[in-house]
Order: C-alpha cells, then structure tokens, then sequence
C-alpha cells in the first residue's frame, strides 16, 4: 500500500506542478505583488489553476495517508521521486531554459534527498 | 501571505527577487509545520486513512490535522504567487531546503532516528541549491494575458 500511495502522491505533484506554473507565468508579477485577495480571484478565473488544486488535492489526501504508516523522515523525500520528472518536463513542456549549472545543481539536490530517502 | 495589501506600484527586478525570496523563506516555514503537524496529529489518530474516505473527514476535526492542513494550504498559495515570478526548475531545488528541515524536525520533535547518510543528504542539499540560486530565477518570456491586471 505504501508503493501504490507514494505512486499517486508522484503523479499528482507532477500533474499539478505543472500547470500552476504554466498558468501562473500567465499572471507574472502581480502574483507577488498584488496580495492574497488577488491570487484567490485569479484561481477563481483561471480552469487550469482549479485542475492543479484538484490534483494537489489528490496529491495531499494520498500523502495524508502515506505518512499515516510511514516516517515523515521516509514520506517527504520518498515523495520528491517527482522532482526529476518535474524538471525535465519543465524544459520540455514549459521551456523553460534549464542550462549545465541549474540541472547540476539540481542533480545534487536530487543525490541529497535519495540520500535522505535511504 | 506577506504580499501587502491593495495594489502596490510595480515591483523593480530587485524588489520582485526579493520578494520571491521572502516568499520562499515563508513557503519553507509553513510546510515543514504544516507537515509535522500533520503527521503527529495523524498518528495519534485511531482509525486507518486509507480505507475509508469518511475517516479523513473525522480526522480534519482533529485541532493538530486542522492546523496543518491550514499551514499547507497557505504554503500552497504562497508557493503558487512564486510560480508566477520564477521558474519551476529553479524552485523545485529551492524548496528541497524543506526535506533538511523536515528530517531535523522529524528527529528533534517526532524523535525519529537520523543516520550519518541523512546527514551528508542534508549536506548535498544545501550545496544543490546553493548552485540552482545562482541561475536566473527567470528563463521564460513574461506573457501576461489581457483583463488579469490587479
């Protein structure tokens, strides 16, 4: 059970990253700069915005469950096996420019969470 | 959300790098309570998640799942303003930060056991996004779209 939660929880995420942030590029700066009022109504307008909550909405009940059974010190990296998929799905769907320093930087990051995982 | 109130002039490239930082401190700090506040309160809680959806409705009533649950929501509004500011791929490794304190908190309040390997994972981290925070927090065109401006 704990494989098939963790295998909902890395969909999900993945699901629900990326079209926040494809839809919240759309927005730009006034998402940091015009409040939470301002970022509720944008989500209010926005389909692909709703889509990404049900999909963390998913995501989270998933979780909810998973660190029920599982270490949170296991649950929260194990959950981040979404974080290669994300970043590579950036460059391509989003494309955004992910040159040698950010996808080493990255990489490291990733080693340091299996390394936290295991 | 420390965003302000109303409508604000528009940021210079600074003030909007800033702001994300600021933004991203704030997303860490309401995740990893949100996170342990969750996981305590689910498990101190007696029936098993997954089996039955209305047993997470009767876990929600319970004042530490309900504080965590509040805790992630306002990380995930938080998170979403950045998003409009910053790359995904610039921060995912940023947010990583969250796993390190997640494993600190894990081992200091829950007293979950931390190895050496988690350590030097914690160690890793640090050095990844160390990397990933010098690239440009932006890569992408801006593309407004019409009739969404505050």
């Amino acid at each position: 059970m704990t494989w098939v939660l963790l295998s909902i929880v890395i969909a999900a995420t993945v699901a629900s990253d990326l079209l926040q942030s494809y839809e919240m590029k759309r927005v730009g700066e006034p998402s940091v700069d015009a409040g939470l009022g301002y970022l509720l109504k944008t989500i209010a307008r926005r389909r692909y915005l709703i889509l990404s909550i049900a999909c963390l909405a998913v995501s989270f009940f998933s979780f909810m469950a998973l660190v029920q059974t599982a270490p949170l010190s296991f649950a929260v990296p194990a959950s981040a096996g979404s974080f290669i998929v994300e970043t590579a799905q950036a460059k391509l769907v989003l494309k955004e420019r992910v040159g040698l320093r950010r996808a080493t930087g990255a990489l490291v990051v990733l080693g340091g969470i299996v390394l936290l995982a295991g | 959300m420390a965003t302000g109130i109303g409508r604000p002039a528009p940021a210079s490239g600074r003030s909007t790098e800033y702001r994300t930082y600021s933004l991203l401190a704030a997303f860490l700090v309401l995740r990893a309570f949100g996170n342990l506040s969750l996981a305590w309160g689910t498990k101190h809680f007696p029936e098993a998640l997954a089996m039955n959806p209305l047993s997470y409705i009767r876990a929600m009533l319970s004042p530490l799942v309900a504080a965590g649950v509040a805790m992630l929501i306002l990380a995930m509004l938080v998170r979403m303003a950045v998003l409009g500011v910053a790359d995904l791929s610039f921060v995912l490794p940023l947010t990583a930060i969250g796993y390190v304190l997640a494993a600190l908190l894990g081992r200091f309040i829950l007293h979950e056991h931390v190895t050496p390997q988690r350590w030097l994972g914690t160690a890793l981290i640090f050095i990844g996004v160390a990397v990933v925070g010098s690239t440009p927090q932006n890569t992408t065109p801006q593309q407004n779209s019409a009739g969404d401006k505050p």
